[in-house]
């Protein structure tokens, strides 16, 4: 079994208890989108402010897997090997 | 960040491009303001739900980064909770999913819990549970006109809905797509737009796709309605199967707000906006103009309101009370938000500088000190940072 790390953005920390991170364990590589079924599995809040209805990766939130923001490689579908980081960003937008 | 309500107060609650505030008046002359609550956020609909001796506030939630939501607090904005799998969902296999919530209306006294929710995409919603979880109304989600209805220049939502006292007949009205009426509860739906113009389509007399900003029912006479739309201000007498204009009198026909009072026939409020190409106050002047004879004469209200003013008013932005002597309530893109205790003759401003007002909704609260025991309904999970 590996583990997997997730970190998440401050503004969405008091969705999990103040927790600025969440892990998952998987055999082998995992997709994004399986590890986003797997740490927000207990925090369905969490998972609708990432996610729509669709399962679709809101407009501006931003993953990162190993500094690649997934949209540029395989969206949802990108694998994510044990041990690389995963980052959940907003996009900086708006007035 | 909840407000304090002292034994009968008048609640406001004003939602705007960045957040929430609530205010709070024993006399709606002098208020006082708490928030912003949800800040960065916008609050495109808010519902004050009085039924059963409580009060709920629901508000729709949008952020642009996390997305849509409803929330709701039954202690005056003290705190505020989010069902965990979200009050409005998309159902599997539409394929859609939800993108902001345009309208939150309680139903009538006769109907406790039930709440309706008009949402884009153009969708209806039913909560019979108070406004925790609403069922999508799958009749005017397959209608088979979904395909040729449009977005107006907000989007493309149900952004009215009305229901007669038996629940039976209901008028909902989209943008774009006009006003469709339903005499089965929501079962099905048909367009009722006849007399209503669409000058920018090819035909401009269709069937429906008018522009409609607004509709509200006489509260006193059944099957009559009004309707301010992209250019044109309606009255129908017989739910819609005519409209006829009651524009005459009014500096303009282009405006968002329509509101009707709530016991008496014959009583609307419109607030005009010069133009579609100016949306400005006519004369740059911002006056609220009333009716007491369900359009036929219109008198210009203007006491305490700017004389100069280029913000406009949105469809939303504008609410009565169901005081004895109404009060009129509406907020500016430029984030003033006025007053008046005695159905228009006269506003107080009650904040400015605010961001710009998408919704306002006002009520009488009866309370204790810490929270509501109002006249509305309660309950529900996770925590929502207000």
């Amino acid at each position: 079994m590996a583990d997997f790390t997730v970190l998440l953005p401050g503004v969405l920390q008091p969705l999990v208890g103040g927790q600025s991170y969440l892990t998952a364990s998987a055999d082998g590589a995992v997709t994004v989108g399986q590890l986003l079924d797997s740490v927000t599995g207990d925090y369905p809040v969490l998972a609708r402010r990432l996610r729509d209805e669709t399962g679709a990766l809101r407009r501006f939130v931003n993953i990162y897997v190993n500094g690649e923001e997934v949209r540029r490689l395989n969206g949802l579908d990108t694998e994510v090997a044990a041990g690389q980081e995963v980052l959940i960003v907003q996009s900086v937008a708006g007035g | 960040m909840g407000l304090m309500a002292t034994a009968e107060s008048y609640v406001l609650a004003i939602g705007t491009k960045k957040g929430l505030w609530l205010a709070t008046s024993p006399d709606r002359k002098e208020w006082s303001l708490s928030g912003p609550h949800f800040l960065m956020s916008e609050i495109p609909s808010i519902g004050i739900d009085t039924r059963d001796g409580k009060t709920r506030i629901m508000v729709g939630v949008r952020s642009e980064h996390w997305g849509p939501t409803v929330a709701h607090s039954d202690d005056l904005g003290a705190t505020w909770t989010e069902p965990e799998q979200g009050a409005i969902k998309f159902p599997d296999g539409t394929d859609a999913a939800l993108e902001r919530i345009w309208q939150i209306y309680p139903d009538a006294d006769s109907r406790p819990g039930v709440v309706w929710a008009g949402c884009e995409p153009i969708s209806v919603w039913k909560s019979t549970d108070g406004g925790e979880h609403f069922e999508l109304n799958r009749g005017l989600w397959d209608h088979p006109h979904r395909s040729e209805w449009g977005a107006g220049y907000g989007g493309a939502a149900a952004h009215s809905i009305v229901v007669d006292g038996s629940g039976e007949k209901v008028h909902i009205a989209m943008s774009t797509g006009g006003v469709y009426r339903s005499l089965d509860g929501g079962t099905s739906w048909e367009p009722r737009n006849k007399g209503i113009s669409a000058y920018f389509m090819p035909d401009p007399n269709p069937e429906f796709g008018q522009c409609v900003h607004k509709i509200a029912a006489d509260a006193a006479v059944e099957g009559r309605l009004y309707a301010q739309n992209h250019h044109g201000v309606y009255r129908t007498d017989d739910n819609g199967e005519n409209w006829d204009s009651i524009a005459e009198g009014l500096p303009a026909d282009f405006g968002f707000v329509m509101l009707t009072h709530p016991r008496r026939e014959g009583t609307a409020w419109v607030i005009p906006l010069k133009a579609d190409g100016e949306r400005i106050p006519p004369g740059s002047k911002l006056s609220v103009h009333r009716t007491d004879d369900a359009g036929s004469t219109w008198k210009e209200l203007h006491t305490g309101l700017p004389d100069h003013e280029y913000n406009a008013v949105l469809r939303d932005a504008a609410s009565v009370d169901t005081a004895e002597l109404v009060g009129v309530y509406f907020g500016t893109r430029g984030g003033s938000v006025y007053a008046s205790a005695d159905e228009g003759e006269t506003f107080t401003e009650v904040a400015s500088h605010l961001p710009d007002v998408l919704c306002v909704r006002a009520a009488i609260v009866v309370g204790s000190e810490s929270g509501s025991a109002a006249k509305e309904p309660a309950a529900a999970s996770a925590p929502v940072p207000g």
